[in-house]
Formats: C-alpha cells, sequence, structure tokens
C-alpha cells in the first residue's frame, strides 16, 4: 500500500520529466492539449469490439515516450497504479456476452472477452498519453493551455493552487497523523470518532489558511486573473507537430492498417 | 506622494466572534522611520497590521497613508504603498515557480513584459535569491522561502514595507541576514515580532500593544530598559541589553 509519502514523491518525479529540456518538450503546451484531446477522441471512437485496429495508435505514446525521454519503466507503473479500475470495468463483459465471434484453432473466443481486451488497450493508450502530456509538459503550463484554450479561468486557477497547495495540505495531515498515532496505544485512539474531528480540523485549517492566501493576494492586486510572464508563440514545428499527428490519427481511423499490412503479406506469399 | 506617512487614529476592531481586538489604537509614524509593533501572543499586533493595508476595516477610527485616508476607492493606490510581509510565506508564495511569484504583482499592477522582467530580476537580487527564479516555491527552505516572500513585496516597489514575525522559524544565519537586509532598506518599516532583539538591531522606535490598546510609544531603548513596563506586557528584556 502506498503511503502519502511516497505517493507525492511521484507527483516530483513527474515535475522532474517536465523539466528536461526535449524536442518534445519545446513543443507549445497548446498544441501538446489539443493533439492529446484529438487522440482520445480517436482512440474512444472504435466500436466496442475493435482490437487490431487499435494497435497502430500505441505507436503515438512509443514515439513520444521515446523523444521526450520519459522513462518506459516510470509509465508502466504508473498504469498499473491505474489499472483496478480498468479491470473492474470490463470484469463483466466475458459473462454477459458469450456469442462466440472469432475461432483460433479449436477454441472459441467470445465477443465479451474481445471487448475486454478492447476496453484494456484504450485504457493503456489513453491514460499513457495524458501521463506523457504532463511529464512533457509540466502541470502548470497544462493548466495555462486549457485557460488560452477557452476553459473558464476559475477551473484553470482551481486546478493551479490544487498543485501548489496538495503538498502543504498533505504536509499539515501528515503532521496530525504523526502526532495521533505518538499519543495512541494499540487500536486505542484510531477509530471512526477521532478520524472525523480530525477531518473536520483539516477542513478548518484548510479555511483559514485559504483566507490568508486570499488576502496575501489581495495585497498584491489580485483581480480575479492569475497573469503568468510566459510568452508563448507558435512555431512551425509546434504547427507541423499537431498537423502531422492528427493527419496519422485520421489514417489510422479511416483505413485498417493491420488489415491491409495482412493482405499484402498474405499476397507476397501467395 | 509627498511623504510616506501612517497615520492612525481612534482605530478600534471586533473580530464577528465578539473579541475585541483593538481598542482606540493611534500613533503616527513618519517618513524612514522604524518602528517595531511589540507584545504578548494575542495583544493585537497582527490584526492592526491587516488594517494598514486594508485587509480589515476598522469599525471605529480611521487610517491615512501617505495622501490617502484609507478607503473603498483609495484601497488600490494604498496596496500599492503599503507592502504586506506576511508570517508564513507559504500563504504569500502561491504559484509554481518562484519566478512567477515575484512577477504576480507587477503584473497585476499592469506593467509591460520586459519591465516586469527586469522588475523582478532586481528585486530577487536584493535578496540575493537570482538563482532560486525557477525553482518551485513548496522545495525552498524556510529562509530562502522568506526571502522570495519579501522579493515579491518589493517587486511592487512599495514606499512603505509591513512585515509580521519576520525572524519566526529562522535559523540563527538566515535571521542574521534577514536583519542585515532590513537594516539595508530604506523604507519607512513597521515589524512586528517577538524577537526583541532584532527590534534592537533594527528599530529606533517602539510601540508596545497590551490587550488591544498602545500601552507605550516610544524610543526603543527606553521601553526596553523599563523593567515594570516590561514585565506588566508579558514581555522581557533583550539579551543584548541584559549583559
Amino acid at each position: 500500500m502506498p503511503n502519502i509519502d511516497s505517493s507525492l514523491f511521484e507527483i516530483g518525479t513527474l515535475d522532474q520529466l517536465a523539466e528536461q529540456d526535449t524536442p518534445l518538450h519545446c513543443i507549445d503546451p497548446r498544441v501538446k492539449l489539443v493533439t492529446t484531446l484529438c487522440f482520445l477522441i480517436t482512440v474512444v471512437s472504435y466500436g466496442s469490439h475493435e482490437v487490431a485496429a487499435l494497435l497502430p495508435l500505441f505507436l503515438y505514446p512509443l514515439i513520444l515516450s521515446a523523444v521526450g525521454e520519459i522513462p518506459g519503466a516510470y509509465l508502466r507503473r504508473k498504469l498499473l497504479i491505474a489499472l483496478p479500475f480498468a479491470l473492474l470495468v470490463g470484469m463483466f463483459n466475458p459473462l454477459f456476452d458469450t456469442h462466440a465471434m472469432l475461432q483460433i484453432g479449436g477454441l472459441s473466443i467470445s465477443g465479451g472477452w474481445i471487448s475486454y481486451a478492447s476496453i484494456l488497450l484504450r485504457f493503456a493508450l489513453t491514460v499513457s498519453a495524458a501521463l506523457i502530456l504532463v511529464a512533457s509538459t509540466g502541470f502548470t503550463a497544462v493548466c495555462m493551455a486549457c485557460g488560452r484554450l477557452g476553459m473558464p479561468r476559475v477551473f484553470s486557477t482551481q486546478l493551479l493552487f490544487l498543485y501548489r497547495y496538495i503538498f502543504v495540505l498533505t504536509d499539515e495531515g501528515q503532521r496530525m497523523m504523526r502526532a495521533r498515532s505518538l499519543r495512541s496505544f494499540g487500536s486505542r485512539g484510531t477509530g471512526v470518532k477521532v478520524y472525523g474531528s480530525m477531518l473536520g480540523q483539516l477542513l478548518l485549517r484548510t479555511m483559514d489558511r485559504a483566507q490568508r492566501i486570499h488576502r496575501a493576494m489581495l495585497c498584491r492586486g489580485f483581480d480575479g486573473d492569475i497573469r503568468l510572464n510566459r510568452r508563448y508563440a507558435l512555431r512551425a514545428v509546434d504547427l507541423g507537430f499537431g498537423l502531422g499527428w492528427v493527419m496519422f490519427f485520421i489514417l489510422v481511423r479511416t483505413c485498417n492498417l493491420p488489415q491491409i499490412l495482412g493482405g499484402l503479406v498474405m499476397e507476397l506469399a501467395a | 506622494m509627498s511623504h510616506h506617512i501612517v497615520e492612525v487614529q481612534g482605530l478600534g476592531y471586533c473580530y464577528p466572534d465578539g473579541t475585541e481586538a483593538l481598542q482606540d489604537v493611534s500613533f503616527r509614524i513618519h517618513h524612514g522611520e522604524s518602528v517595531a509593533v511589540v507584545g504578548a501572543n494575542g495583544a493585537g499586533k497582527s490584526t492592526l497590521l491587516l488594517h494598514l493595508n486594508g485587509c480589515l476595516v476598522p469599525f471605529a477610527g480611521h487610517v491615512r497613508i501617505g495622501d490617502y485616508p484609507l478607503t473603498r476607492e483609495t484601497l488600490q493606490q494604498v496596496r500599492r504603498t503599503v507592502g504586506m510581509v506576511f508570517q508564513d510565506p507559504d500563504d504569500q508564495l502561491f504559484l509554481p515557480t518562484v519566478y512567477d511569484d515575484v512577477a504576480f504583482g507587477p503584473l497585476n499592477l499592469g506593467l509591460p513584459q520586459d519591465e516586469v522582467d527586469a522588475r523582478v530580476q532586481q528585486s530577487l537580487a536584493s535578496v540575493n535569491c537570482e538563482h532560486l527564479r525557477g525553482r518551485p516555491p513548496y522545495k525552498l527552505s524556510g529562509g530562502e522561502k522568506r526571502s522570495v516572500a519579501i522579493a515579491s513585496v518589493l517587486a511592487m516597489s512599495p514606499d512603505i514595507l509591513v512585515f509580521d514575525e519576520p525572524t519566526s522559524n529562522l535559523d540563527p544565519r538566515a535571521r542574521r541576514k534577514l536583519i542585515c537586509l532590513l537594516q539595508g532598506f530604506k523604507h519607512t518599516k513597521i515589524i512586528a515580532t517577538h524577537d526583541l532583539d532584532m527590534v534592537m538591531d533594527t528599530c529606533e522606535r517602539t510601540i508596545v500593544m497590551h490587550q488591544g490598546k498602545v500601552f507605550a510609544d516610544e524610543a526603543t531603548l527606553e521601553i526596553f530598559n523599563n523593567d515594570e513596563l516590561l514585565q506588566q506586557c508579558h514581555l522581557e528584556r533583550p539579551l543584548s541589553l541584559s549583559r
């Protein structure tokens, strides 16, 4: 069971990865965000029994993580953490859909298993694409890009603050946990009742802090808009990156590449 | 603006829960003066400071900063003139990088980008923290956070600086550095603190608060040599004077 400490450390790793200087990191955050969205839409637009047609899409995370020098081991670990959700989502498919769709030798595979496999593939594609986006751009830049692309500023400001204060909040929570565990012996003093008042305490402290932060912001002229001094200009490379990938997604979506490839191989063999 | 004067007249404030925090507080601080506000816990120091740039609105009395009475209309102008450094730097540094945080005030003033860059550079240099500009604030040490918080206020080029407990939670060396920094500022300074030795080094005048009122307002040395007064206000003679 990972504790708060180590999971925060993991967020730190994501930050470190985002500080690298690779060709992928230099691409404009807005372009990366839009490209990722297009990728996600492409992935979810397939029918529920598609498996082979999804495979060429793996080129996207593979190429990006190679160019962006994002370690595969790190991505795999992150995928494993989220895997239980995907496993649960598709768990009952093989039970409900027992209609045989595929014959391999003497073995018949039901539609349920195929759609289960499809769900798992999509899960791997979407989650890794999102991770690569954050690891190659940084959380702040993603928030900024969201804002620039028309997300209401209340939300982008919220996200920004969430990220900044999650460390302070967990620190505070951890100190409370430590103080409790130092004065609780055995199972005494660890019940739900204590947790309840600790959570209440944490909420009150958070509200106090929020008030102090708001004051500090007002003192420096905050008027509802967070301005960051970043200069973003779209270059030809950025547009090329976005257009190139979107065209690739359209190509993959409209023609079933594995099938064509398979056909070619069969032809050559014959 | 002619003079960086802070004038408080008959100030009274009551918290929503009924605690009377300030009663009839009056003083006048002149251009370039450096004044300490000392007193026991709960004597009303922090509440007083929050009035100086309009974070709290007084129930009675008024505040004047330079040529302006503090009202809703002059609030923006006053906040630009009075730079406030809060006790907990984590409250003050809320953006992803040190640079963003120091640039926050100037950007809100509507300055052009190059000017903002220059101001950030200048204020980080004045607290010797240029090397921190790209770092996220939550990874800084306590002393670094404090310096950056001061830089974030300096970037708005205020005339009056207000500090709430600037030396709390600092190691001796960081504290000494901060004192040197404070001595270097030519601004009008108001410092609320329990660190009476720091007051000896930085402030020529001291206001003693007790139970929400101004108990004494004299030269620092006179106050710290008055043992009776110190004891009444839960204070002690600073170490540098008792040797």
